[in-house]
């Protein structure tokens, strides 16, 4: 079982919620990733999802998109992204998951990247742009390495599309919980908890959900009916505030997904 | 997805609705001024002393651009599906122009993605857009071009899907529209080819055509395809020459890549970023090209090159001096390849070079590159 597996396993056992935050790896440079990542374990991150700058976010909204461009012209790439993880890795057991996007993935070779993900640490990946449709080399390549391929569903999906996700889906379903994206206001409805209830029912997967979150209030309206809850671009506006701010807003979320 | 799977079907299902084929001929010959004419280019033919040259006027259709094909199409296909608004991105401002035009004939609402700096360079489309009921949305992140429109585009497309249509301008993104286009452009080579065997009564011996998505070409080119005697010509920005970021010749400099949907070739990065481009021309300013294009150029059925700034610049001058007709600076590229091939062509040959549009959009860049104050 892949480090998410059981990361999820055991959080479902104790009846709590899983507090997944997002930033962007490189903003403004590795350097302040690093001491992120040990401020969000602090604060009790269960999943953090590590972001990879590509020059053409087409699921980000403007907050990831000028972090991304900050990554990038510090040289960052998916190549350093990989040996950044591979370096906490010496440190922490989190578990890490990449956000980034199907080319430079394509541009680096699937085989490859799997492989030397693994290797460094990386526990699954997040790829907005690749449906599962699509994803046939790299599920192949992933299942030999016990390493996760998280999938989104969006609340247009049909029942057909939810069952191929969660057919395909490893580690955990990614909810994306309106119709846009990262960053837009959240608009809580009744649609959000039948949605994650269908799919929970067809996958029998852990779900998580995430786009738009951005209070602790909404964070703990989200978490009663997901397994789990993913935090971005609000934590990305505030990655390069005070520590002692950043410490309290975490605080603030990880205390409200319960 | 889910979006995409709901317009393929819509458009499989109404491609066998008779009525709906009816109403998008009667639309295109009545408002579009369709067919379109071959024309004999006598003295052009006469000055470059090679092959007949002919000119597809695409530039005559309503709009002035072949833009309208599809995006009347599109439009129609929305309305049919009960969307209310539509969205597209436009570089050079045709493809904005032609879907705002839609979308007022449809009565829908309609916006349109444009980079800041492509609205700098085609001031007087966005006026078009404008009056025509449209709202222009400046993108300024990234490139501040298409591909940069197209990225916006998509984000709205992705929040509004239930009440919005994408009208995508060429054949590129995601699986069906390369395919729709595709097909609602292919009305151009099916005259051409009908025109051609009244002319002369033959099949061309070449076809060339300006190539920035590629839809232009792909409708020029799509009945031709198995007439296996009929070379084909894709023509590339060039732009100041083959060199990372001063260019958009994908077959020339690029490589094997996913973008907005679409495996095809790209000018990326090692690292898998897109680069920067530039073209004088900004509808051919973009960093990938058609995903049915890399297949024609891979199984070696269409021969790719591409024309520089200053090439499609004097092609430019050149029609407008020997024709009368000032083609846009896009078209101009597949003018500057016809000027390199036809002289060494044999006289009794038949060139076909599609005018994808009219230049009177670009008259104030050219001015401004040639230092003319108007």
């Amino acid at each position: 079982m892949s480090r998410i597996g059981k990361k999820f396993r055991d959080i479902v056992k104790r009846g709590e919620k899983a507090f997944i935050p997002y930033i962007m790896a490189g903003d403004p440079d590795l350097g302040r990733t690093v001491e992120l990542v040990r401020i969000l374990e602090d604060c009790g991150a269960d999943i953090i999802e590590l972001g990879v700058p590509f020059s053409d976010p087409l699921a980000d909204g403007p907050t990831i998109q000028k972090a991304a461009q900050r990554a990038l012209s510090g040289g960052v790439t998916l190549h350093k992204v990989i040996d950044l993880v591979a370096d906490l890795r010496k440190h922490s057991q989190v578990p890490f998951v990449l956000m980034t996007y199907y080319n430079p993935i394509f541009k680096y070779g699937e085989e490859r990247f799997v492989r030397d993900a693994s290797e460094a640490g990386v526990d699954g990946i997040i790829v907005p742009d690749l449906p599962p449709d699509e994803a046939g080399n790299i599920l192949s390549f992933s299942r030999k390495a016990d390493f996760d391929i998280i999938f989104l569903v969006a609340p247009t999906s049909t029942e057909e599309r939810i069952r191929l996700v969660s057919k395909s889906s490893r580690g955990f379903i990614y909810y994306v919980s309106i119709t846009g994206i990262t960053g837009s206001k959240l608009s809580m409805d009744s649609s959000i908890s039948s949605h994650v209830s269908k799919i929970r029912s067809l996958s029998g997967k852990p779900v998580a959900i995430g786009f738009g979150i951005s209070t602790p209030e909404e964070a703990s309206e989200v978490a009663r009916f997901a397994d789990g809850v993913i935090v971005g671009s609000a934590i990305v506006k505030r990655a390069s505030d005070p520590d002692a701010s950043l410490r309290e807003y975490l605080l603030s979320l990880r205390k409200a997904i319960s | 997805m889910p979006a995409l799977d709901e317009l393929e079907k819509a458009y499989f299902a109404l491609g066998k609705d008779r009525d709906f084929k009816r109403e998008i001929d009667l639309l295109l010959k009545t408002y579009v001024g369709r067919p379109t004419p071959l024309y004999f280019a006598k003295r052009l033919t006469d000055y470059l002393g090679g092959a007949r040259i002919y000119l597809k006027r695409e530039d005559l259709a309503h709009t002035g651009a072949h833009k309208i094909n599809n995006a009347l199409g599109q439009a129609l296909l929305a309305k049919k599906m009960g969307k209310k608004r539509l969205i597209a991105e436009t570089g050079a401002g045709q493809h904005g122009v032609a879907t705002a035009t839609g979308a007022a004939l449809c009565g829908l609402e309609c916006e349109i993605y444009m980079g800041s700096d492509d609205i700098v360079r085609q001031s007087l489309n966005v006026f078009r857009m404008r009056l025509l009921g449209a709202n222009v949305v400046e993108v300024a992140i990234g490139s501040r071009t298409l591909k940069d429109a197209i990225n916006e585009a998509m984000r709205d497309w992705t929040t509004n899907v239930r009440s919005t249509h994408y009208v995508l301008g060429t054949v590129f993104g995601p699986h069906p529209f390369p395919l729709i286009v595709r097909d609602f452009q292919s009305v151009i080579g099916r005259e051409a080819k009908k025109q051609v065997l009244d002319a002369e009564g033959r099949l061309p011996d070449y076809l060339i055509a300006c190539i920035g998505g590629g839809s232009n070409a792909m409708g020029l080119f799509h009945h031709f395809i198995d007439d296996g005697e009929v070379k084909m010509i894709g023509v590339e920005a060039g732009g100041r020459g083959i060199v990372p970021g001063e260019h958009a010749a994908r077959f020339a400099g690029g490589s094997l890549g996913v973008l907005q949907g679409t495996k095809s070739y790209l000018l990326q990065d090692d690292d898998g970023n897109i680069l920067g481009t530039h073209s004088v021309s900004a509808g051919l300013d973009y960093a990938a090209v058609g995903p049915e294009h890399a297949f024609l150029r891979d199984s070696g059925r269409v021969r790719y090159t591409f024309a520089t700034d200053d090439e499609a610049l004097s092609a430019f001058e050149l029609l407008s001096r020997t024709e009368g007709i000032i083609p846009a600076l896009e078209s101009s590229h597949a003018l500057a390849e016809t000027v390199k091939l036809v002289p060494g062509l044999p006289k009794d040959n038949v060139v076909i070079v599609n005018l994808s549009g009219r230049g009177d959009k670009d008259v104030q860049q050219v001015a401004r590159i040639k230092g003319i104050q108007l």
